[in-house]
């Protein structure tokens, strides 16, 4: 078996003392396509924050491997400011910082590229709109061709079918199936237990705490869903320090 | 007849001509700040840091006179701390930016009051609050060129990270480490546009020119090349027209400049292609898809 993408070494996330996520610790396998789920405040969206590197863990590590593997991360929509007057081609040729850096122009090769990326989330035609014409399902489209053109080994997704129409969703999880298929890793947060259940070999199911990790199937029970539900979102204002090393 | 009124003041007055050089070539500069200071939602910005020059300028005057050099090198200064301090303080506490910026120029302008008051105050230092672009030298134009040029040169430097970092921070994060660098260069710029056009504008008014054209060109563009060509030519009409109308009416020209800038913003509302008030009265024709 070769090493895991992302090792997940003990890991507790948080903003303030109390824990959003809460001693994590498993492998993600290279290669792998997890969906992440859990109630509302389970600490999905910070987890995958803290792998994309803008939060530092409060104990425990994530371990990459000998080289950092480069991460492409869709955010949610609601943290993109749409009001600023850039084109879709624009934030595309953006997205292709990596190759041409500060400075760097777009040769005809990266056009071709954003071309293709357009294509293939169906929004040729968008390159001249602003990002405020957009619709919310739209804007999910350009910010999966953005990922598409990071060309990246691991690929983050923060809730991607929020407000999505079904079309939209079969179309980008096409895209997801795709990029499965090329060999990069690929995290999701979900709110869908259906869809995971019908394209995501791994899930992880959390609630502050891991509740389950493994193979979808045996990770979705009734047992675990339940046990999932249970968790209490409000913090405990009398919870001991943990001293769990 | 037209000539009269329109070409030969410039042509007759030496201090007209410099003063349309020097005001244009501010608002070429100034233009390109306010833009992405009001896409930022930082409007109210260049007014702080207006009040942050302020003292170090005046601290400036007090110790060498109405020296251009010490009165421009005490606005840096105090422009530069402030911004530079708010800055930080919003990126490593959870202090949002406008917040920690109110404080500083706060401290800033009571330091600056308290200096000038201790040294008892003078008629002079109107100067510095509203300028005088009918009495600017060799020195001061130099001045305004130095700063036109150094502000243009890094805007082509840093507009990438600058424009990523109003979209989205964290996908620059993401790719690169360029986003703190490049805010806190645009904030320098920012200050160093506000110091070069106080000797024309003065603090206040220099403000004037930077966000009144910015934000009337909301009106006229929809994308950021657009808006900020369309800034540009409203300043230097600003400008022109102002001068014109202060020189035929007899009126202080500083205030004019930015009065007339005012009248063009609000002209834009009312008729701006993009959102204005006008074309949202009209009825409307649609396509058929």
């Amino acid at each position: 078996m070769s090493e895991p993408a992302i090792c997940c070494a003990d890991v507790t996330l948080g903003y303030g003392p109390h824990p959003a996520v809460h001693h994590l610790d498993g492998d993600i396998e290279r290669g792998s396509l997890t969906a992440i789920l859990g109630p509302n405040g389970a600490g999905k969206s910070t987890l995958l924050k803290a792998i994309a590197g803008e939060l530092k863990p409060i104990a425990g590590y994530f371990d990459f491997g000998a080289r950092k593997p480069s991460i492409a991360y869709l955010p949610q929509i609601a943290e993109i400011d749409r009001s600023f007057p850039l084109t879709v081609f624009e934030l595309l040729a953006l997205g292709l910082w990596r190759k041409t850096g500060l400075f760097g122009g777009l040769s005809q090769q990266d056009r071709h590229a954003i071309e293709r990326a357009l294509n293939a989330v169906g929004l040729i035609g968008f390159e001249n709109r602003t990002l405020d014409t957009l619709s919310g399902g739209q804007m999910s489209r350009v910010l999966f061709a953005r990922v598409m053109l990071q060309d990246a080994k691991i690929v983050l997704l923060d809730e991607p079918f929020a407000a999505i129409d079904t079309r939209t969703v079969t179309d980008l999880m096409g895209l997801i199936a795709q990029w499965h298929a090329e060999g990069r890793t690929i995290l999701a947060v979900l709110h869908d237990e259906a869809l995971a259940r019908a394209h995501f070999p791994s899930t992880l199911l959390l609630a502050r705490e891991t509740i389950a990790w493994g193979p979808t199937s045996e990770v979705l029970t009734e047992a675990n869903l339940r046990a999932a539900r249970r968790m209490v979102e409000a913090h405990d204002p009398h919870a001991p320090v943990c001293e769990v090393a | 007849m037209l000539y009269a009124h329109l070409i030969a003041p410039f042509i007759e007055f030496d201090f007209m001509r410099r003063a349309l050089v020097g005001a244009s070539v501010l608002a070429l500069s100034a233009a390109p700040i306010g833009v992405f200071l009001m896409l930022r939602r930082m409007s109210l910005v260049g007014d702080a840091m207006a009040h942050a020059i302020l003292p170090g300028a005046a601290l400036g005057y007090l110790i060498a006179g109405l020296s251009l050099g010490a009165m421009t090198l005490g606005g840096l200064v105090a422009g530069f701390a402030v911004a530079l301090l708010a800055g930080l303080i919003a990126r490593i506490t959870r202090l949002r930016e406008d917040a920690s910026l109110a404080a500083f120029y706060l401290m800033s302008l009571a330091l600056g009051v308290t200096l000038i008051s201790a040294r008892g105050s003078n008629i002079d230092l109107l100067h510095v609050l509203f300028g005088s672009v009918l009495a600017l030298d060799d020195q001061a134009l130099i001045l305004i060129g130095g700063v036109a040029t150094v502000t243009l040169v890094t805007l082509a430097i840093i507009i990438r990270p600058l424009v990523m970092e109003s979209i989205d921070p964290v996908f620059l994060r993401s790719v690169s480490r360029a986003g703190a660098p490049a805010h806190l260069a645009f904030l320098a710029l920012a200050v160093l546009n506000l110091v070069g056009g106080f000797q024309a504008l003065g603090t206040l008014l220099a403000v004037g020119l930077m966000m009144l054209p910015a934000i009337a060109a909301r009106f006229w563009a929809k994308t950021l090349t657009g808006m900020i060509v369309v800034a540009t030519l409203i300043g230097i009409v600003a400008t022109y027209a102002g001068l014109l109308l202060s020189y035929h009416l007899g009126l202080a020209s500083g205030p004019t400049i930015i009065l007339v800038a005012g009248v063009l913003y609000l002209l834009s509302i009312v008729i701006g292609t993009h959102g204005g008030v006008l074309l949202a009265l009209l009825p409307r024709k649609h396509l058929e898809a």
